[in-house]
C-alpha cells in the first residue's frame, strides 16, 4: 500500500474533524476518539514493521516527485518515534475519560488532541524543511488551545507568554528557512543535505545552523531556551501536561537530531561543540531545578529539561554509538514522562494540592499508585536494568570514547540528582503519617491507573527486552549517522 | 531593491522587537504582527525578486518566476492569521478574567515556593 | 443616542450581492489565473462581515443560521476527503485527477478534482473568519 506511512497522520486528522461534529455526545466523542487513537497506534506499528523489513519508506505527496513536491519520509527513527507517540497518546487519551471533565469534553478537547497527534506525526515523518514548519504549527496551534482550555486564570496567564514565545520562534523559523532557500534553492531535507556537502558547508550555512538550533532550543527547551517551560507546563491539567511533556519538547529535540545530522554534519568542531555546552548547561539547570522545588509538578518538569539535556548530549558527540543512545533515552524519556505525569496527576487528584511538604502518606490507602510510582521512579532515574540504564550506559560510554570527558561525567552525575528529586517526592509523599485530604480518604483511582500502569509496564518491557528492541535503534542510529543512507532512499538515485 | 527590501525588513523587525518589549499586551499582539510580516517579506526577499511568466503552464517564456517562495508565503501568512487572531481573541478573555493587559501584572509569582 | 447608518445599510444590501459574485468568480478563475479557494473564501466572508457592520450579530445569525464551526468542520472533510480519495486508486494522498469536458452551453470546460479540494478551502475560511468575528462579537 503506497500510503501506508501518512495513515498514522491521516487517521487522527480525519477522527480529528469527525469528531468537531459531536460535541454534544460525550460518550459518542470518547468511543470514537478511542478507537482513533487506537487505529493510529495499529497503523503506525505496521509502519514501524514495514521500515524494519523494507528499510526506509517515502511517500510523494501528490505525485510529485522528490526534490520537487512534499515527500514524507519514515526512516526507523521517524518510525519509532511516531509509534511512540501514537501509544502516549493513547493512554494520555484513556486518562483523560475518566479526570479531564465534561466542561472541556464539550469544548472540543477530543478534536484538538487528535489535531495535536497530527501535528506530531507529521513533524516526526515530513522529510521537507518547510512541511515540518507547518506541522510545528499545527501541533503548536493545538497545543495552544489544550493549554487555555478550561479558561481558569493561571491557564490564560501562562498561555500568554506561551503562544508571545512560539510565534517568535515560528517566526525565526521561517527567517532560517528562508535563508537556507537562497543558498540551497531547495527544501527538501535529503536534497538540501546532498547540496550542503557539494558546497561543503562554508561560514553562512553555519550560521543558519546556529539559527535552527536557535529555533528547535526554544520548541525543545535547551538552555538558555527553557525559560517558558517551567511556567506553562505547569498551568494544564495532568493528560495535558503528561502530553506536553512527553511529545511537544521531544519534537524540538527530533527536529534538532535530524537537521544536525542530516543538514549540518560538515562543522561539527563548531556547532557540534555549541550544542554540547548547551546541553551540558541544561542538564545542570535541569537538575538544579528538579532538587530545589517542593511543588511535585514543577519536579517532573524540571527532569524533562534534564533528559532533553542528556538527549542534547549524544547528538553533540555524533558518533554511532552516541546517536543509538540517544534515541535509545529519547523513546524511554517519551513513555516515562507520559506516566510520571499522570502519576503525579493522580497524586493531585487525591490531595488536592501539588506542594510535596502537604502531602504524606499517601502508600496506606494507595499501595498500588506508590509501587508503579517508585517503579517510574527507579526506570527515569536509570537503576539497572531498567531502560533509562541502558540509554545512559550507551550515551556516557560513547561520551568517553570521543573524548568528551566532562559532558559524560555530568550525564552520569544528573543519574544520581534525577534519583534524589523523584525519590523525594516517594520519601516526602507516599511515606510518612497518612495525613486527611478534603477529597476524603478513599479516592477511586483504579481506572486512572490503568494508563500510567500501561506505560510503566512498556517501560519495564523496554528495558529488560533490550535484546529485541536493539535490532530497531542500531537501524536508526545507522541513518542518522550516514546521512546517504536517508538521501538515497529519497532522491532514489 | 533588495537593499530596500533589506532595509524594510530591518526596520519591521525593529519595530517589532521595540512593541514586544512594552507592557502593554495589545501592542506585543501588534509587534508579533509586524515580525511576521518581516519574517515574510524576508522569505520572499530571500528567494530573490524578479520577474517571469508563471511555470508549468508553457515552455517558451523567457524567464520564469519561481512559484514556490510563493506557496510559502501564503502557507505562512495563513498561519501567522490564525495565531494573532487566537492571541488577539485569547487577550481579551484573559483582559475580562484577569482584568489588566499589563504584563508586569501577569507575572506567574504565586505558589512558587 | 441611534446612530443614523442608512446610508450604510442600503448600500450594504446592494454591494453585498456584488462582492459575493465577484467572490465566486475569484473562486473558479483559481486554477490557471489569480484566485482560488483561499482569496474567494477570504472575500465572501467579508461580504458577511460587511453585513455584520451594517446589521448585528442577530440579523445575521437570522440570514444564515449556521454553526460556522460546523461549516469549518465539513470545509476540512472536503479537503481532507479529496486527498483522501487518491487513497482509493493506490495513488499517494492529495493526486488529483483532471479531463477536459465538452458540456453543453459552457463548451470547452476543464473538470479538475482540485475544485473539491478548494471547495473545502473555501468553506474553512468562511468558517474560521466568522467564527473568530462571532467569538469577539457575542461578548459584547
Amino acid at each position: 500500500m503506497t500510503n501506508l506511512i501518512l495513515l498514522p497522520i491521516l487517521v487522527p486528522l480525519l477522527a480529528g474533524i469527525i469528531l468537531i461534529f459531536f460535541t454534544k455526545n460525550i460518550h459518542l466523542q470518547r468511543w470514537l476518539s478511542g478507537i482513533s487513537s487506537l487505529a493510529t497506534v495499529v497503523v503506525s506499528a505496521f509502519v514501524l514493521l514495514k521500515v524494519r523489513q523494507d528499510g526506509i519508506q517515502t511517500l510523494a505527496l501528490s505525485s510529485w516527485e522528490a526534490p520537487f513536491g512534499i515527500t514524507l519520509v519514515s526512516d526507523m527513527l521517524s518510525a519509532l518515534l511516531v509509534f511512540m507517540a501514537s501509544i502516549i497518546s493513547f493512554a494520555c487519551l484513556i486518562y483523560s475519560f475518566r479526570s479531564i471533565g465534561e466542561q472541556r469534553e464539550r469544548f472540543y478537547y477530543y478534536s484538538i488532541f487528535q489535531f495535536l497527534l497530527v501535528g506530531v506525526n507529521g513533524a516526526f515523518t515530513t522529510g521537507d524543511i518547510f512541511n515540518l514548519f507547518v506541522f510545528f504549527e499545527v501541533m503548536l496551534m493545538s497545543s495552544y488551545v489544550l493549554l487555555v482550555l478550561g479558561g481558569t486564570k493561571i491557564q490564560l496567564r501562562e498561555s500568554i507568554k506561551y503562544i508571545l514565545v512560539n510565534i517568535i520562534s515560528s517566526a525565526l523559523f521561517v527567517v532560517a528557512v528562508g535563508y537556507l532557500y537562497s543558498i540551497v534553492g531547495t527544501l527538501n531535507m535529503a536534497h538540501i543535505s546532498q547540496r550542503v556537502s557539494e558546497i561543503n558547508q562554508p561560514g553562512i550555512i553555519t550560521v543558519i545552523a546556529v539559527l535552527f538550533l536557535i529555533v528547535f532550543g526554544l520548541k525543545g527547551a535547551i538552555f538558555p531556551l527553557f525559560f517558558w517551560l517551567p511556567g506553562s507546563y505547569n498551568a494544564p491539567p495532568a493528560p495535558v501536561m503528561a502530553i506536553f511533556g512527553a511529545l511537544l519538547t521531544k519534537v524540538g529535540i527530533y527536529s534538532i537530531m535530524r537537521t544536525f545530522t542530516l543538514l549540518f554534519p560538515h562543522d561539527t568542531g563548531y556547532t557540534h561543540q555549541i550544542l554540547s555546552v548547551m546541553a551540558i548547561l541544561t542538564i545542570i539547570t535541569g537538575a538544579i531545578g528538579a532538587i530545589a522545588y517542593w511543588d511535585i509538578k514543577k519536579i517532573i518538569i524540571y527532569n524533562i529539561i534534564v533528559a532533553v539535556g542528556v538527549i542534547a548530549f549524544g547528538i553533540s558527540v555524533m558518533s554511532y554509538d552516541s546517536l543509538a543512545g540517544s534515541v535509545f533515552y529519547l523513546i524511554h524519556d517519551m513513555n516515562i514522562k507520559a506516566a510520571l505525569f499522570l502519576l503525579v496527576g493522580i497524586m493531585i487528584k487525591i490531595t488536592g494540592t501539588s506542594n510535596l511538604r502537604k502531602i504524606s502518606g499517601l502508600i496506606a490507602h494507595y499501595p498500588g499508585l506508590g509501587w508503579t510510582y517508585f517503579l517510574a521512579a527507579l526506570t527515569v532515574a536509570g537503576i539497572p536494568p531498567l531502560s533509562g540504564f541502558i540509554g545512559k550506559v550507551i550515551l556516557v560510554r560513547s561520551g568517553f570514547e570521543e573524548g568528551h570527558y566532562w559532558g559524560a561525567a555530568i550525564v552520569l552525575m544528573s543519574s544520581l540528582l534525577v534519583l534524589f528529586s523523584v525519590m523525594k517526592i516517594f520519601i516526602n509523599g507516599f511515606w510518612g503519617e497518612p495525613k486527611d485530604y478534603p477529597e476524603g480518604k478513599k479516592v477511586p483511582v483504579n481506572q486512572l491507573m490503568i494508563a500510567p500502569v500501561l506505560l510503566v509496564i512498556f517501560a519495564i518491557f523496554y528495558g529488560l527486552g533490550i535484546e529485541a528492541v536493539q535490532p530497531y535503534i542500531s537501524q536508526a542510529a545507522e541513518t542518522l549517522s550516514n546521512p546517504d543512507i536517508y538521501i538515497n532512499a529519497v532522491l532514489k538515485e | 531593491m533588495e537593499i530596500l527590501m533589506a532595509f524594510t525588513i530591518g526596520i519591521l523587525f525593529m519595530s517589532a522587537t521595540y512593541l514586544m518589549l512594552s507592557k502593554s499586551l495589545l501592542r506585543i499582539i501588534i509587534g508579533t504582527g509586524l515580525l511576521s510580516h518581516g519574517a515574510h517579506l524576508l522569505l520572499l526577499t530571500m528567494a530573490g525578486l524578479k520577474r517571469g511568466a508563471p511555470p508549468l503552464l508553457g515552455e517558451e517564456a523567457a524567464s520564469y518566476a519561481d512559484p514556490l517562495p510563493q506557496a510559502l508565503i501564503l502557507t505562512a501568512i495563513v498561519i501567522s492569521f490564525g495565531v494573532t487572531s487566537f492571541f488577539l481573541v485569547l487577550a481579551y478573555r484573559a483582559y475580562q478574567e484577569l482584568g489588566t493587559d499589563n504584563m508586569d501584572r501577569l507575572r506567574g509569582t504565586e505558589g512558587n515556593d | 443616542m441611534k446612530i443614523n447608518d442608512v446610508i450604510l445599510q442600503t448600500a450594504t444590501k446592494l454591494v453585498l450581492f456584488v462582492i459575493i459574485l465577484f467572490s465566486i468568480h475569484l473562486f473558479f478563475a483559481g486554477h490557471y489565473y489569480p484566485g482560488g479557494g483561499f482569496i474567494g473564501g477570504l472575500m465572501t466572508a467579508a461580504a458577511i462581515v460587511l453585513l455584520l457592520l451594517a446589521f448585528d450579530l442577530k440579523t445575521v445569525a437570522k440570514i444564515l443560521p449556521f454553526d460556522f464551526k460546523k461549516v469549518t468542520a465539513i470545509g476540512l472533510l472536503f479537503a481532507v476527503g479529496t486527498g483522501a480519495g487518491a487513497l482509493l486508486f493506490d495513488a499517494p494522498f492529495l493526486t488529483h485527477a483532471f479531463t477536459d469536458a465538452y458540456l453543453p452551453l459552457l463548451g470547452k470546460t476543464s473538470l479538475h478534482t482540485a475544485v473539491l479540494f478548494d471547495i473545502g478551502v473555501y468553506l474553512v475560511v468562511i468558517g474560521v473568519t466568522l467564527t473568530i468575528i462571532q467569538t469577539i462579537g457575542e461578548s459584547e
